[in-house]
C-alpha cells in the first residue's frame, strides 16, 4: 500500500540516527554470520577436494587370467558406490612408482623382476566417501578368490569423516547462535523505534485504525532495515574476502566467495530477520498498550502535560 | 445513542471497583457533562464507552456496539463511529494542523483524493481555516484543542467524547472551546463532556452526571 510506504519513509527519515543504528547492526550481525558461512562453505570445499582422493585399491593375484580380471570388472562397475574403475597393471604399476617414488628410482630401475603386483582402482561417489563405505566395498572385493589384498587408508578416511562430523556440528550451532543473537538485536532496535512513535501508534488506534494497518509501515521499516543491513553485510563480507585473499598467506588459492544465490539468500535472511523482528515488536507493543496508558491520574496529566 | 446497565468496573491492580452499579441511557443529540471529585471514575466511564476498557459486569452499548462482546477487529470499527479528545490534544508535534487532521483519515483507509477537501471543512467548521499549515507549537492551547476536535470530527462521528476538554485552557479559550462544542450538538452529534469546571456546568443548564466513588449520585435528567 502506498500510504504504508510512505509512512514507513517518514519514519525512516525522522529517526535518522535511530534507523542507521538499526542497519548497522542488523548488518553487523548478518555480517558476523555471513563470515561464518564463508568458513563453512571453503571448509565443505576443502573436505570435498580431500574426499575425492578416498580411492579404494585390490591388489591382483600375480598371474590371474586378464579375462577374469576384465569380468569381475564390469560386476564392479555396477556396485552402487562405485564412480569409476581402473586396472593398473604390472608395468604401468612399476612406471608410476618409477615416476613419483624419486627416493627409490634407482632401485627400482636395477629390478629383475617387477616386485608390483597389478590391481584395480575405485573412486567412489562423492557421497559414499565414508569410511563406512570404503569399508563396504573393500570387504566386498575381498570375496573375489583372485584379490589379494584390499586398501583404503582406513585411518584417515575415518578422520575425515570425524572432520566432517565436527564441521557440521559447529557450523549448524554457530549458525543459529548468531541467527537467534540477530533476532534479538533487530527485535529490540525496532522496539525503540516503536517506543519513539508510540503517540502516533496511540492515536492511529484511538482513531480506529486496524491493527494491520498500524503494522504496515513498522513492517516495511523493518523489511526495508533487513534489507540495507544484508546488503552492507554482503559488501562488508566481500570486503574482508578480498583483503583476506589479497594477503596471499599460502592459503590464498581456491578461496571461494558466495555464489550469487547464497548471497541472496543472506539478503532474505536480513528481511525475514528485520520484518520478523518489527512483528514481534509492534505485537507485543499492541497486546501491552491501552489508547491511555501512562495518562491515567490527574497527577500523571499534569506530569504529561508540556509547560506552556 | 449510550446505555449503560448496570454496569460495574474493577481494574485488574485496583483495591476497590472503580465504577458501581452504574446505569444511564443518552439519547440522540443530547449533551451531558460529567461531574465528580479527582479519581470519582469519569475517565473510566468514557473509556468504556470507546472500548479502551471492558465492564467487569453489566452491558454497555454504544451506537449498537455491545462494549463488553466486543472483538479486536470491532473496535477500529467502533472507534471511527466515535470522536474522543483529551485534555492533552494529543496532536503530533511534527505534523501540521491539517496534517494532523488529514493522519486521522489515511490511517482509516479514506479515499485519498477525498482527504483535502474534508479537512479543510472540518478545519474551518472548528474556526481555523487560517491556521492549517501551523504546526502545534505555533498555536495556543485552545487553537490546539481545536484541532484536536477537529480530528475528531473529521470522520462525521454521531457520538464525541470529551474527558475535560477544557482542562488545560485559561477561562476566554474554555468558553470558546464549549461554544464550539456546543454548536456540533446542536448540529446533531451526541457530546459527553468530563470536566471539574463547575462554573461552566452551572452556567450551561445541560444534562449533568455527577459520579462519587464510582457511584453515579445524581442525575439531572432523572430528577427534573
Ligand atoms: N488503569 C487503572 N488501573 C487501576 N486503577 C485505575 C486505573 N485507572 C483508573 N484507576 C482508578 O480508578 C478510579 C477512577 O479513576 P478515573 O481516572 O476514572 O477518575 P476521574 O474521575 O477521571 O479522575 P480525574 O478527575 O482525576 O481525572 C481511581 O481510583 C483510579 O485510581
Ligand atoms: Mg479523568
Amino acid at each position: 500500500m502506498n500510504l504504508i510506504t510512505r509512512e514507513a519513509l517518514l519514519a525512516f527519515r525522522r529517526t535518522r540516527t535511530l534507523s542507521i543504528l538499526s542497519v548497522t547492526t542488523i548488518a553487523f550481525a548478518l555480517f558476523v554470520t555471513g563470515l561464518f558461512g564463508l568458513v563453512a562453505l571453503n571448509m565443505r570445499t576443502a573436505l570435498r577436494q580431500v574426499a575425492e582422493r578416498v580411492q579404494v585399491v585390490a591388489f591382483v593375484k600375480r598371474d590371474t587370467p586378464s579375462q577374469q580380471v576384465s569380468a569381475a570388472m564390469s560386476d564392479i562397475t555396477v556396485f552402487p558406490e562405485v564412480l569409476d574403475v581402473q586396472y593398473v597393471s604390472e608395468t604401468e604399476a612399476l612406471a608410476r612408482a618409477q615416476r613419483d617414488l624419486t627416493e627409490f628410482q634407482e632401485v627400482y630401475k636395477d629390478l629383475e623382476v617387477n616386485p608390483l603386483p597389478p590391481s584395480i582402482e575405485l573412486t567412489l561417489k562423492p557421497a559414499f566417501r565414508t569410511a563406512a563405505s570404503a569399508a563396504a566395498v573393500a570387504e566386498r572385493l575381498k570375496g573375489f578368490d583372485f584379490v589379494d589384498e584390499v586398501k583404503y587408508g582406513q585411518d584417515w578416511v575415518q578422520r575425515l569423516d570425524t572432520l566432517r562430523d565436527i564441521a557440521g556440528l559447529i557450523g549448524l550451532a554457530v549458525g543459529f547462535a548468531f541467527a537467534l543473537v540477530s533476532m534479538v538485536i533487530i527485535g529490540v532496535t525496532i522496539r525503540i523505534t516503536v517506543l519513539q512513535r508510540a503517540r502516533e501508534i496511540q492515536i492511529m488506534r484511538l482513531v480506529g485504525a486496524t491493527d494491520w494497518f498500524i503494522r504496515g509501515p513498522f513492517l516495511v521499516e523493518g523489511a526495508i532495515k533487513g534489507f540495507l543491513g544484508g546488503t552492507l553485510a554482503v559488501i562488508l563480507c566481500a570486503t574482508v574476502f578480498g583483503l583476506f585473499r589479497s594477503q596471499k598467506m599460502g592459503l590464498g588459492l581456491g578461496l571461494q566467495f558466495f555464489g550469487a544465490g547464497q548471497a541472496c539468500l543472506l539478503l532474505i535472511f536480513g528481511v525475514l530477520l528485520g520484518f520478523g523482528g518489527s512483528l514481534v515488536s509492534v505485537g507485543r507493543h499492541l497486546r501491552d498498550e491501552s489508547v491511555t496508558k501512562g495518562l491515567r491520574r490527574t497527577t500523571d496529566r499534569v506530569l504529561a502535560t508540556k509547560p506552556r | 445513542m449510550i446505555r449503560f446497565t448496570k454496569v460495574s468496573k474493577q481494574y485488574p491492580t485496583g483495591n476497590d471497583a472503580a465504577l458501581h452499579d452504574i446505569s444511564f441511557h443518552i439519547g440522540r443529540a443530547d449533551f451531558v457533562f460529567l461531574t465528580g471529585h479527582s479519581g470519582a471514575g469519569k475517565t473510566t466511564l468514557l473509556k468504556l464507552m470507546y472500548a479502551d476498557e471492558r465492564p467487569t459486569s453489566g452491558d454497555v452499548r454504544v451506537s449498537g456496539f455491545a462494549i463488553g462482546r466486543l472483538t479486536r477487529d470491532e473496535v477500529p470499527r467502533l472507534r471511527r463511529r466515535l470522536g474522543v479528545v483529551f485534555q492533552d490534544f494529543r496532536l503530533l508535534e511534527d505534523r501540521t494542523a491539517a496534517e494532523n487532521v488529514a493522519f486521522a483519515l489515511e490511517v482509516t483507509g479514506a479515499r485519498p483524493d477525498t482527504i483535502p477537501s474534508r479537512v479543510a471543512r472540518v478545519l474551518d467548521q472548528v474556526g481555523l481555516a487560517m491556521k492549517a499549515e501551523s504546526m502545534p507549537r505555533e498555536l495556543s492551547g485552545g487553537e490546539q484543542q481545536r484541532v484536536a476536535i477537529a480530528r475528531a470530527l473529521v470522520n462525521d462521528p454521531p457520538v464525541l467524547l470529551a474527558d475535560e476538554p477544557t482542562g488545560n485552557l485559561d477561562e476566554r479559550a474554555t468558553r470558546g472551546v464549549f461554544q464550539l462544542l456546543c454548536d456540533i450538538n446542536a448540529a446533531g452529534t451526541v457530546v459527553v463532556m468530563a470536566t471539574h469546571d463547575l462554573d461552566l456546568v452551572r452556567a450551561a443548564g445541560k444534562r449533568t452526571l455527577e459520579i462519587r466513588d464510582g457511584r453515579l449520585v445524581f442525575d439531572s435528567a432523572a430528577s427534573a
